[in-house]
């Protein structure tokens, strides 16, 4: 049984995730990737506003095709997350509580995750086609010039997600190839 | 007798294998997936290669890349030395229709023109360009879209010789066990053995364009194609990294010889659509 859930999300809707969970998640979420989140810490370190209220917020690590004509967007499956973990424990502090990428965190990101209760999720990688059908809408929000990987607003429905690190710091990468090796023996 | 080709045949041709290799899952590939579901024992696992065979089919009816890192385009030549290029440089022509193919396919623009610069070139140019010439009048021209997740977490390693077979093995899993599920698993492992620096990655390379189902010709690495896919398919990454039996779905190992003193072996390892198109001239 898929949990649904919505964004923004609330501490109690991120305590109850579990590493392992399948999720449905409805809502607005932000993309960002590596040319993005440096210049949005470039502008935390400035002291300045962010492009956008990072508050109970969800950050999908993905930077899609072109649209076609009619279409909110093009494939648009997550890329790997490792490469934002210099910037996500910042992201968190100021109250993100959602990433969606796909692929190990550094121990930095997980005691964030942790100490902020915050949820990291994976969506499949590679299944862009797939992942496109759930955005709705698409609005560019900043950095324009910076193509792909520009800053972009989407309304999301019913995407398919997995928790990987939930709040207390269980990582569902560990616990599934465990498991597995466990039922081979 | 010379052949004649003209430039303007090359953009064309680059243009189509672009697109095509982003919007259609390779029939080896397809096959090999259905394979490893029937092999596979969780459930997590089974339904993670049925999202990816699903993918695969709404981007062929709709005409859609199948993954959004449409990639860098690494285009093969092989030029018979009976063929004449005309009508202008081949290196534009190639550049040209990368970058109508990315362009009209709605393929997304990934290269940056300096690697600490970092400002996009708008048109996924340049291309890598690997030039080869061989006999016969044929140009046949191959691209691969190389998408980064599974380049980041390639390796090169100058084994020494006395580390032998057990060292190459040992090193091809210490990369496949790192990369995790990071190169969007089940992956393709693309292995070259020997050479110098640049020959063993650049034979890594052209393994992976080696369809799955068909072994090295020499029995020898047919047999440690077979090995290494198991002990991969061991590890129990799996799928997406969330536990499973299909970590790889195959190992291409290509060889080439090398110097008394060395053992390079270079690890490319890409993710399961493995990309790349061809055609003849």
């Amino acid at each position: 049984m898929k949990k649904k859930i919505i964004t923004p999300l609330t501490d109690d809707a991120v305590k109850i995730l579990k590493a392992g969970d399948s999720v449905l998640l409805t809502g607005y979420i932000y993309t960002a990737r590596d040319a993005a989140h440096k210049r949005l810490i470039e502008l935390l370190n400035e002291g300045k506003k962010l492009p956008f209220d990072i508050n109970g917020q969800v950050i999908y690590y993905v930077g899609p095709t072109p649209a076609k004509e009619g279409m909110p967007i093009g494939s648009a499956g997550p890329t790997t997350s490792y490469r934002m973990d210099p910037y996500a424990p910042k992201l968190l502090e100021i109250g993100l509580k959602g990433m969606i990428g796909k692929g190990y965190r550094g121990d930095e990101v997980i005691n964030a995750i942790k100490k902020y209760n915050g949820v990291y999720f994976a969506a499949i990688g590679g299944a862009a086609a797939l992942t496109a059908k759930c955005v709705k809408s698409s609005e560019l929000i900043a950095y324009e010039d910076l193509g792909a990987e520009a800053v972009r607003k989407l309304y999301v429905e019913d995407l398919p997600l997995i928790v990987v690190i939930d709040s207390h710091g269980n990582n569902y990468y560990e616990i599934g190839q465990r498991e597995y090796l466990n039922s081979t023996k | 007798m010379m052949k004649e080709i003209h430039v303007s045949k090359i953009v064309e041709t680059v243009k189509k294998l672009c697109i095509d290799a982003n919007y259609y899952l390779n029939e080896d590939i397809k096959s090999s997936l259905f394979k490893a579901k029937e092999k596979e024992t969780f459930p997590l696992a089974q339904n993670i290669l049925d999202i990816i065979l699903e993918n695969a089919e709404i981007a062929k009816n709709e005409n859609m890349p199948m993954c959004q890192d449409t990639g860098m385009a690494v285009v093969f030549l092989e030029i018979g030395q009976d063929v004449h290029i005309v009508g202008g440089s081949l290196e534009d022509a190639v550049n040209e229709g990368v970058r109508q193919g990315y362009n009209e396919g709605y393929l997304r623009k990934s290269v940056v023109g300096d690697p600490i610069e970092r400002i996009n070139t708008k048109d996924n140019t340049p291309a890598i360009i690997h030039y080869s010439i061989v006999t016969g009048d044929k140009l046949k021209i191959t691209v691969a879209s190389k998408g980064f997740g599974s380049e980041n977490m390639s390796q090169l390693k100058m084994l020494k010789p006395a580390d032998g077979i057990d060292g190459v093995k040992e090193f091809v899993l210490k990369v496949v066990k790192e990369a995790g599920p990071n190169p969007c698993p089940p992956i393709v492992v693309g292995i070259g053995i020997g050479g110098t620096f640049e020959k063993a990655a650049f034979l890594a390379k052209k393994a992976l364009l080696r369809p799955v189902d068909v072994r090295n010709s020499n029995p020898y690495y047919a047999k440690l194609e077979e090995e290494l896919l198991e002990k991969i398919n061991s590890l129990g990454i799996g799928p997406q990294g969330f536990g499973g039996r299909t970590t790889a779905l195959s190992v291409n190992v290509e060889t080439y010889a090398t110097h008394i003193a060395g053992l390079p072996v270079a690890v490319n390892i890409n993710c399961h659509a493995t990309r790349h198109a061809e055609a003849v001239l």
